[in-house]
């Protein structure tokens, strides 16, 4: 008797898509808002973020090295948080997201230095997100010439040649020409879902509510789980409307690269709608009218949009900011869909971000199978 | 569904039920019995604890206290078994405005789980004269119409007790007329309906009521049960200038009532002799007065006055 069961979930997921189908405005916002952000941040926005985790692979010690690497780790751009032994080590980190950087020093490099060769100072850059990379590079330049001056005084200044002692040779990864629209196409895509799967899912039990249907739906031996996914099925169905259009227009409109696996991608996705879905339904658990819906989904959608890494790099928020966007589950959605379609990541370079997004919907869900009332008192 | 109800007498059958919002008792302490096959009104001015009563009978509201069972199943604990058996018309209508008749009735086909679901909608839909306009959204119909559907909404799945929460309220007297005759021809196929309403033509179809005023329970039994409980004495009065009539007799004990009904007053009290000592104060030949029955209205007000003194 006290079952779950199928027949009756089955009559509220028609019910919700005969609903939504009639609800033209609200149907033509669900393909109109995705579409109208992608004209809208298909521009970057940019500033300057600084304390990028940065590792070191020093083949040599010697002391120009140590001066340069003295002077780097002076400036606000870099943090220096780890050492790299290998060239392998060293990729694997960048692929995984740990550090933004890797500065390599080539083993000859003091020696090439009092030559006079010019050796070269390599150092790779997660550019996947370019408003993080950019300023930073170009301090290195500074920083590398300034130091070098300095330490090539006396009768090794005529080692400072106009065009600096040695060359800075920097490889871009992932997003090799600096394209912002490589960035914030896939981020858009956490960012739309975050929007319309809340706010629908927010009004759609208190609509019930509101028009008096909760009323009689409570009476019926309808149980609140069914009345909960049966909401949550249609929507998970649009949600991949939306995700499918993006990538669309992520690759014939802004021919994003899509290295990593479309089929992982979508079950990623899935995950992530479901925890907005959540987030919704325990909304309107809450609120008492739609209005009051709606504006709960705006409070959670602004630290969504604003500290997940969408709006700024994520690395160059305060660390207060940077604690509260990894509480969110957009933050984690945008560090796998880039990591999927830019660095072409696969379940277990994601894995780091997955395990959240799953805690975040079995608190969500439970909060909301909880707070739905089976009674009206 | 396997376990048959317990064969008993009564549908309803409670004892003590209170329901408080904060410090407010709503209802408090309800005993109701209600016969299988009965048509009982449930009468009340506004906010009395009609609707309250009601959704604490099918397991909306969880009573505070009090016990009982409805259609043999326990109040308190079979909730799931009474909405099983229960149809429940609530005061406003709560069907989807934004579905047509027939997605209306399919939907709650589908959520009683009813065996043969297309039959079941297009019977409904026939029996009660909706099949011509079973495409059209339910937010566009009148309110005779709204009121169609939600009866052929709460019968979809056979249903042994309905509640019906004033189904009609806004409905003109010709549709009035049509739902009470529909009401009695379920009622006498076995069906138990409790109904609720402010209408006095209405509570005189009704086998049996009840009057309910700031959640006390004032008076129940058949119609000539409740007005012989009133010991009310009722006089009518018709001439000239009523008005002035009706404020003497105010300033005089014994008529507790004065109401205007077109061109005569009824007056009415508890104390015959102190009545009929205030009358004859006041009597003069350009007046015809007569001793009647006290009709239901008169013995409501006079029992809504009384709980007035006593509860509030
Ligand atoms: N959920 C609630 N919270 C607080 N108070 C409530 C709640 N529901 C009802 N009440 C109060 O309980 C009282 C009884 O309400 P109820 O709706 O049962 O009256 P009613 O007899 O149905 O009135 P009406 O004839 O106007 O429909 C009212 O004073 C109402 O304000
Ligand atoms: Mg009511």
């Amino acid at each position: 008797m006290k079952r779950f069961t199928f027949h009756r979930l089955w009559a509220i997921v028609l019910k919700e898509f005969i609903q939504m189908r009639r609800d033209r405005v609200t149907f033509g916002m669900m393909v109109g808002i995705p579409m109208m952000q992608l004209l809208l941040f298909g521009f970057a926005i940019n500033s300057d973020p600084k304390h990028l985790p940065t590792a070191i692979r020093a083949a040599d010690q010697g002391p120009f090295a140590r001066t340069l690497v003295a002077a780097l780790k002076q400036s606000s751009y870099f943090t220096f948080v780890r050492e790299a032994a290998t060239e392998e080590e060293a990729r694997r980190l960048l692929q995984v997201g740990d550090v933004q950087f890797v500065i390599n020093i080539p083993e000859d490099f003091s020696r090439r230095l009092l030559r006079g060769e010019k050796p070269t100072l390599l150092i790779e850059a997660d550019a996947t997100d370019p408003a993080a990379t950019g300023p930073a590079l170009s301090a290195v330049r500074a920083i590398a010439d300034s130091v070098l001056d300095r330490d090539l005084a006396g009768p090794l200044a005529r080692l400072r040649a106009k065009s600096g002692a040695i060359q800075l040779q920097v490889h871009a990864h992932y997003n090799p020409e600096n394209i912002t629209q490589y960035n914030v196409v896939p981020g858009l895509m956490g960012v739309v879902l975050t929007m319309t799967m809340v706010v629908i899912t927010a009004l759609a039990i208190t609509r019930e509510r509101e028009r008096g249907t909760m009323e009689n739906l409570l009476a019926t031996p309808v149980r609140p789980t069914e009345v909960m996914v049966g909401k949550i099925l249609p929507y998970i169905a649009v949600g991949y409307v939306q995700v499918t259009l993006i990538l669309l227009a992520a690759h014939f409109i802004f021919g994003v690269p899509m290295l990593g696996s479309l089929p992982l991608l979508y079950a990623v996705a899935l995950l992530f709608i479901a925890a907005n879905l959540a987030v919704g339904i325990t909304f309107s658990t809450l609120a008492s009218n739609q209005l009051q819906a709606v504006q709960m989904a705006f409070f959670f959608f602004l630290p969504s949009i604003l500290l997940s890494g969408f709006m700024f790099p994520f690395r160059g928020m305060p660390e207060w900011a940077q604690w509260v966007g990894s509480c969110l589950p957009n933050t984690h959605f945008l560090r796998i869909v880039r990591g999927i379609l830019l660095k072409g990541n696969g379940l277990m370079e994601i894995a780091p971000h997955l395990w959240p997004l799953g805690v975040f919907l079995l608190v969500a869900m439970t909060i909301g199978v909880k707070r739905y009332r089976q009674t009206l008192d | 569904m396997s376990t048959a109800s317990p064969a008993s007498e009564l549908a309803i059958d409670v004892t003590g039920v209170t329901k408080r919002f904060g410090p407010k008792t709503v209802v408090d302490a309800i005993d109701l019995q209600v016969r299988r096959g009965e048509i009982y009104g449930f009468l009340g001015p506004n906010g009395s604890g009609k609707t309250t009563f009601i959704r604490m009978l099918c397991g909306l509201l969880t009573p505070d206290a009090g016990s009982g069972t409805c259609l043999g199943y326990d109040v308190l604990r079979q909730q799931a078994e009474i909405k099983r058996h229960v149809g429940y018309m609530t005061q406003r209508f709560s069907y989807y405005e934004d579905l047509t008749i027939r997605e209306n009735l399919d939907f709650i086909a589908r959520i009683y789980d009813i065996p043969d679901r297309a039959a079941a909608v297009q019977q409904s839909l026939e029996r009660l004269g909706l099949q011509n306009r079973s495409r059209q959204l339910a937010g566009q119909l009148s309110g005779g119409w709204k009121q169609r559907l939600a009866l052929a909404a709460c019968l979809i799945h056979q249903p042994q007790l309905l509640l019906l929460d004033e189904p009609t309220a806004g409905v003109d007297p010709k549709a009035r007329r049509d739902f009470w005759d529909e009401i009695h021809r379920l009622a006498a196929s076995g069906l138990t309906v409790l109904i609720t309403t402010h209408y006095m033509d209405e509570a005189e179809r009704c086998h049996r009521l009840a009057y309910l005023a700031y959640g006390h329970l004032l008076a129940q039994g058949t119609v000539g049960d409740v007005i012989a409980s009133a010991h009310l004495t009722t006089w009518s009065v018709s001439g000239p200038d009523l008005p002035r009539v009706a404020s003497a007799l105010r300033e005089r004990n014994g008529a507790e009532q004065i109401v205007a009904f077109g061109n005569t007053l009824h007056v009415s009290g508890r104390d015959a002799p102190k009545l009929a000592a205030a009358i004859a104060a006041v009597r003069d030949d350009r007046h015809q007065w007569t001793q009647i029955h006290p009709g239901l209205e008169d013995v409501f007000i006079s029992l809504m006055d009384g709980a007035k003194d006593n509860f509030s």
